[in-house]
């Protein structure tokens, strides 16, 4: 596994050197979240949304590590003529919904989640949001209808990087108490460390009834890199040259 | 037309592919569906962006969702989802809205819808589908059941009982002859305005025919060019304001060509409309003349 997720971060950090893109930071924080579901936790029949769709390029480099697209495809990121682009697209092949505009894919996957609740269908759904995504009314309109249907083959990850766009989530608009706000709307809560793979599979795994999942996954932005990490400078900034070269030396050391 | 809606998508659902989302609106309207297909419909609550993303949630599932509300929440409300979840990613949602122009005239300005050609001719994947008689309405959601796309469904308030049903056919870019007269000269309407518009030709235009477009949208621009160009004047008359509308469609569809058509426009004044009043009342000091 360590394996996979040394690759995933260095490819992200190669590719946004290479493309000038911004938001590895976000890239950096889901990176377990991605590893635990598509090497352990999704199923032939599940969908999987990423809401927070300016993390496309962990996607992408965790869908080229499991084969879905190749290395050419991968390396086109950002580049002209391509479909990878900075947010994420359904014109990818592996990508279920194109996102990139904050609130929109926990609608979506509460949809998808209630077409197959109807028929009788086991796929299961998981969706992972940001938590800058906790200030969308849409959030909320739709965690209000997910526990009112008691769709229990949705999952929520979130991604409790604590820093959004501009500031630290506390500073901005704070969410807490986060934990009771999401029992209050019916859902099952978890809190994981988002970047131990042990414990986000069990979470994930774990069976679910009534309601839906909410995983609270407490990570920190721009893991891996250390001084990426906690700095929302990385939410803008893309690395230069020495940068990158420290960075994929950090990645190569703690993901030995 | 609420209820001939109901009924028709009701009798279409065979195959119960057919989701049916309300905006907790549809008192004494949408039973019938609820009563045959008590698993296909979902009160989404008042909360239109969440409604509009699911439907594209489910019809990403291989369904066809229409989603039932009055024009003004199902539009402008939850833009970004139309524009993102649905037409974006192609998918076949028809948004059903009730209260066409000033339809709920005296529920004042915050009802009326005056502004949604506007906004939803602008998705390149929609089409607007806008009935002016039950006859064109049944005929739409036959077009649309076979055509599932992203498309905006445009209905009259009231449930109007037209003398004979005719059977007829539409399709986009199509028009539909009302009243015969000078082949070259036509009033064209769309929507709730066909009286209004026979009403218009009678006192001011009576050697003019009048058509009716139920079907249109961006992508038939270019195939429209083709029937713009047979006539020479097209007077349009719609219950929406000029910009955005449809007569404002038919002249960008002949914008660089050199199709000489006299294109002239009637259309709901424009300006904000703070009197209240039936819907009767507010077209007749507001609308087309």
């Amino acid at each position: 596994m360590n394996k996979n997720i040394r690759n995933i971060r260095s490819n992200i950090l190669n590719l946004s050197f290479k493309a000038k893109s911004s938001h590895i930071g976000s890239c950096l924080s889901i990176v377990e979240i991605l590893v635990a579901l598509y090497f352990n936790v999704l199923k032939k029949n599940d969908r999987f949304i990423l809401s927070k769709g300016h993390a496309a390029l962990a996607l992408y480099c965790t869908l080229y590590e499991k084969k879905f697209i190749s290395l050419k495809n991968l390396n086109s990121f950002g580049s002209n003529k391509t479909t990878l682009m900075n947010h994420v697209s359904h014109k990818v092949k592996g990508v279920e919904f194109s996102t990139g505009s904050l609130g929109h894919g926990l609608p979506i996957s509460v949809g998808k989640a209630l077409k197959f609740k109807t028929n009788k269908e086991r796929n299961r759904v998981f969706v992972v949001i940001s938590d800058g995504e906790i200030n969308e009314g849409t959030t909320w309109e739709s965690l209000m209808f997910a526990s009112h249907h008691k769709l229990e083959n949705l999952t929520i990850i979130i991604d409790y990087n604590k820093i959004q766009s501009m500031d630290f989530v506390d500073k901005v608009i704070s969410i807490e108490p986060l934990k009771s706000k999401l029992l209050s709307f019916g859902c099952n809560v978890h809190e994981v460390n988002g970047h131990n793979i042990k414990s986000l599979k069990k979470i994930l795994k774990k069976k679910n009834k009534n309601k839906p999942k909410v995983i609270i996954a407490h990570t920190t932005k721009g893991k891996g890199i250390s001084f990426m990490e906690n700095n929302n400078l990385w939410h803008y900034k893309n690395p230069n040259k020495n940068e990158l070269d420290v960075g994929l030396k950090e990645i190569n050391n703690r993901y030995a | 037309m609420r209820k001939l809606f109901i009924k028709e998508l009701t009798k279409a659902n065979k195959k119960k592919n057919i989701y049916l989302i309300i905006n907790d609106l549809g008192f004494n309207v949408i039973e019938p569906f609820k009563d045959k297909f008590p698993d296909r419909i979902f009160n989404a609550g008042v909360s239109e962006q969440n409604m509009m993303g699911m439907a594209a949630g489910i019809a990403s599932e291989k369904c066809n969702v229409f989603v039932y509300s009055i024009a003004n929440f199902s539009t402008f409300r939850c833009a970004e989802q139309i524009r993102n979840d649905i037409d974006y990613h192609n998918l076949p949602v028809t948004i059903v809205s009730v209260g066409s122009g000033l339809g709920y005239g005296n529920l004042g300005y915050t009802h009326h819808a005056l502004q949604d050609y506007a906004l939803m001719r602008c998705f390149s994947n929609m089409i607007i589908m806008s009935p002016g008689n039950n006859n064109e309405l049944v005929s739409i959601i036959n077009y649309i059941r076979k055509n599932p796309q992203p498309s905006y469904l445009r209905l009259d308030k009231n449930d109007q009982i037209d003398k004979k049903f005719k059977k007829i056919k539409v399709e986009p870019g199509k028009i539909i002859k009302l009243v015969n007269g000078n082949s070259k000269k036509i009033i064209l309407t769309t929507g709730n305005v066909q009286n209004l518009a026979l009403k218009i030709r009678n006192k001011k235009f009576k050697n003019h025919s009048v058509y009716s477009m139920p079907i249109w949208g961006m992508k038939y621009k270019i195939k429209f060019r083709n029937l713009i160009k047979k006539f020479d004047e097209i007077i349009t008359v719609e219950d929406h304001l000029h910009d955005g509308g449809f007569g404002s469609w038919i002249k960008e569809c002949l914008v660089n060509t050199n199709i000489k058509t006299k294109i002239k426009s009637k259309f709901i004044k424009d300006s904000v409309i703070n009197k209240v009043g039936s819907s009767d009342y507010l077209l007749n000091k507001y609308g087309p003349k």
